[in-house]
């Protein structure tokens, strides 16, 4: 594929609000990961939550858009000058040249889940403020960052569970190419629920301490929300040698099962295969790896097979899930922006809360942070229903 | 847009109310027989392990089902397509269960309840049931939905040169949401595209985006269905492709542009 450049990007996550908040927390291999105290849940667990959420107000003519994803979205959007920068390129290209893909699992689930308690008890219908189409439906976050970024081009979630903000950037690749656009907002937005916290609770995946990917006696995952956000454009000219690319995409489906993953990553070595031959690269090209990592027993077994098989067992890597928890719809989005450091700064975040790597998982994996210059790098996202995502991003010099 | 998207249509599936598959859709379309609305019945799907097919709602079973009627039109074998879904509100009878669930005291979700609200859903069953390895997609884009899986699919058959399935689908929601997002009935299209003609190919579409109105369909109870189902936008197109006559037509996209649709038929 023909590279595109990350002209801004940032992310808001329990680490912090912007990229030197997240940088400055991986650098020091801290956990943004706290007991649960969410809403009114009562399970026993850790979250990755972002304080200060729901102070973020949306202006009044955004207004029906407003739900808890969407303060989120709003909240990471004002960082590190994103919104700025695509109102610059919207002068530049014309608002109907960008488009916007977007990835969300549950969108705004958590107001309706709120609404399901204030029932009408005579009828049974919901509250009058109730909003389906800016809260409920899926599609509200794209619709909403797409207007409060002035924006009128071609839009879509991509809503495939935990690869739906990784697929986006493969989406944005194509619509670009095929001339659809000629810039994309791309990235994820995932906030807390029940629907997310009990339904992996009821499937016996969510860890009671702070998730340990990739460790001996790693017992689930921690669930986190973030948003994080890319422009992706054709590379101009003068690039700066520190310039972030998006150099390949590989999606690819287990044909497997809907919530674990095929025992031997099947799918996720197709996806990462698929990506190194969309960017011309083999496997010794690769400097670090980000895995998706959940901290799940099958899924970490799954994936170190799928790497060790593709990439070999010597390339560095780690989940960041440990510090971040699982963003679920927004994790591909944060994990891309995670990388994009990586390459700037030459850091490979090591793995937190994971004290001893599981013998089983042949994978060089990094428990603590280092510095090195770095080339490319790839980062993994995996959902149920066996949706696999690679992406490959490299540094322009 | 640089230049027109186009793709081959090659196979069709269509269910939805008194639309019982493509077949027969296309002869009221076209006007050769006349229309009787009647509630979508989905055939059940053999395609599925047992296991599995007991786990499926009707929203899947929709999907499973005109994607498989497109590829069987088309002679295609599912397991080698690339795939793109697209549906406004996915499974909204589960949903509804689990919300409700979370608004009692327990707060005890169905671990199949809980993989079943994914989105992407029906593309999960679609590869257990075809053994499609192939990227498959998931999208929603609300009242959009079916222009933002096709153009997914066009731009991945310009960038990609392959043959992609599209199945755009919706499904009703029951009471409390359904009062609010009143979709009166269950609607389902498959439309497997290709980069070049084939022999059997229907026809050549060319898509660019428009601001030009949206095609309204003449029978006024298939008009109330495009309007209220986001994925019956596409019968303006349909009703052309069931004609077997060249036109254009434009249907809806996003709220200030829609989507026009050049249709030429191949034989």
């Amino acid at each position: 594929m023909t590279p595109l450049a990350l002209t801004a990007f940032t992310a808001t996550s329990c680490l912090g609000r912007g990229l030197d908040a997240t940088l400055a927390a991986l650098e020091a291999g801290r956990t943004g990961l706290v007991p649960c105290a969410f809403e009114t849940v009562t399970l026993d667990t850790h979250v990755g939550e972002v304080p200060g959420v729901d102070a973020a107000h949306l202006p009044p003519e955004l207004g029906e858009f407003d739900c808890r994803n969407n303060r989120l979205a709003l909240l990471g959007l004002r960082q590190d000058g994103f919104d700025q920068a695509v109102r610059a390129a919207a002068g530049r290209l014309g608002p109907g040249r960008i488009g916007v893909w977007l990835g969300t699992s549950t969108s705004g689930i958590l107001e309706t889940e709120l609404a399901y308690r204030r029932r009408d008890p005579a009828t049974g219908a919901l509250p009058g403020d109730f909003r389906y189409r800016g809260a409920h439906n899926t599609f509200s976050v794209a619709a909403f960052v797409r207007r409060a970024l002035g924006l009128e081009g071609p839009a879509a979630v991509v809503s495939s569970a935990c690869s739906s903000s990784a697929k986006v950037f493969a989406s944005a690749r194509r619509a670009i190419a095929a001339g659809l656009v000629d810039a994309a907002v791309v990235g994820g937005v995932d906030s807390l629920c029940l629907t997310t916290l009990y339904g992996f609770h009821s499937l016996q995946l969510v860890a009671r301490n702070p998730c340990r990917p990739f460790d001996v006696a790693r017992d689930g995952l921690s669930i986190g929300e973030a948003a994080a956000f890319a422009l992706l454009e054709r590379p101009g000219n003068s690039l700066a040698a520190d310039s972030v690319l998006l150099l390949g995409t590989g999606e690819s489906s287990d044909a497997w099962h809907m919530s674990a993953p095929h025992p031997e990553g099947r799918g996720a070595g197709a996806a990462m295969t698929e990506a190194l031959v969309a960017a011309g690269l083999t496997a010794g090209d690769i400097d670090y790896i980000n895995f998706h990592g959940t901290g799940t027993p099958s899924n970490d077994a799954a994936e170190a097979r799928a790497v060790a098989a593709v990439l070999g067992e010597r390339v560095p890597g780690s989940s960041t899930k440990g510090a971040t928890g699982h963003t679920l719809g927004a994790a591909g989005g944060l994990e891309a922006v995670i990388c994009a450091l990586a390459l700037r700064h030459g850091l490979m975040p090591g793995g937190v809360n994971t004290s001893a790597v599981d013998p089983e998982l042949r994978v060089s994996y990094l428990r603590d942070s280092r510095r090195a210059r770095l080339g490319r790098v790839m980062s993994n996202s995996f959902g149920f229903g066996g949706s696999n995502c690679s992406l490959i991003f490299g540094r322009a010099g | 847009m640089s230049a027109p998207l186009t793709a081959w249509v090659e196979g069709v599936g269509l269910l939805g109310p008194g639309l019982p598959g493509w077949a027969a859709a296309a002869e009221v379309l076209s006007g050769r027989a006349p229309y009787e609305a009647r509630t979508t019945v989905i055939p059940p799907l053999e395609c599925l392990p047992p296991a599995e097919r007991r786990r499926t709602g009707k929203v899947v079973r929709l999907a499973l089902s005109v994607g498989l009627e497109a590829v069987r039109n088309a002679g295609a074998d599912a397991a080698t397509l690339h795939a793109v879904f697209s549906s406004s509100g996915g499974d909204g009878e589960n949903c509804h269960e689990i919300c409700q669930v979370l608004a009692g005291a327990e707060r005890q979700i169905s671990p199949t309840r809980f993989h079943n609200s994914v989105h992407n859903a029906a593309s999960g069953y679609w590869g257990i049931a075809t053994g499609a390895t192939a990227a498959s997609n998931a999208l929603c884009a609300h009242d959009a939905s079916f222009a933002a899986g096709l153009l997914e699919a066009l731009a991945q058959i310009r960038t990609d040169e392959t043959a992609v399935l599209l199945i755009a689908y919706d499904a009703d929601y029951p009471e409390p949401i359904r009062a609010r997002r009143p979709i009166p009935d269950t609607f389902g299209v498959a439309l497997l595209l290709t980069p070049t003609a084939t022999k059997g190919s229907l026809a050549r579409i060319s898509a660019e985006l428009s601001t030009a109105p949206a095609v309204l369909l003449p029978d006024t109870r298939l008009e109330a269905l495009r309007a209220q189902v986001p994925a019956a936008r596409s019968l303006p197109f349909l009703q052309m492709l069931a004609r077997g006559e060249p036109g254009t037509v434009v249907i809806d996209y996003l709220e200030e542009q829609r989507l026009q649709l050049v249709v030429s038929p191949w034989h």
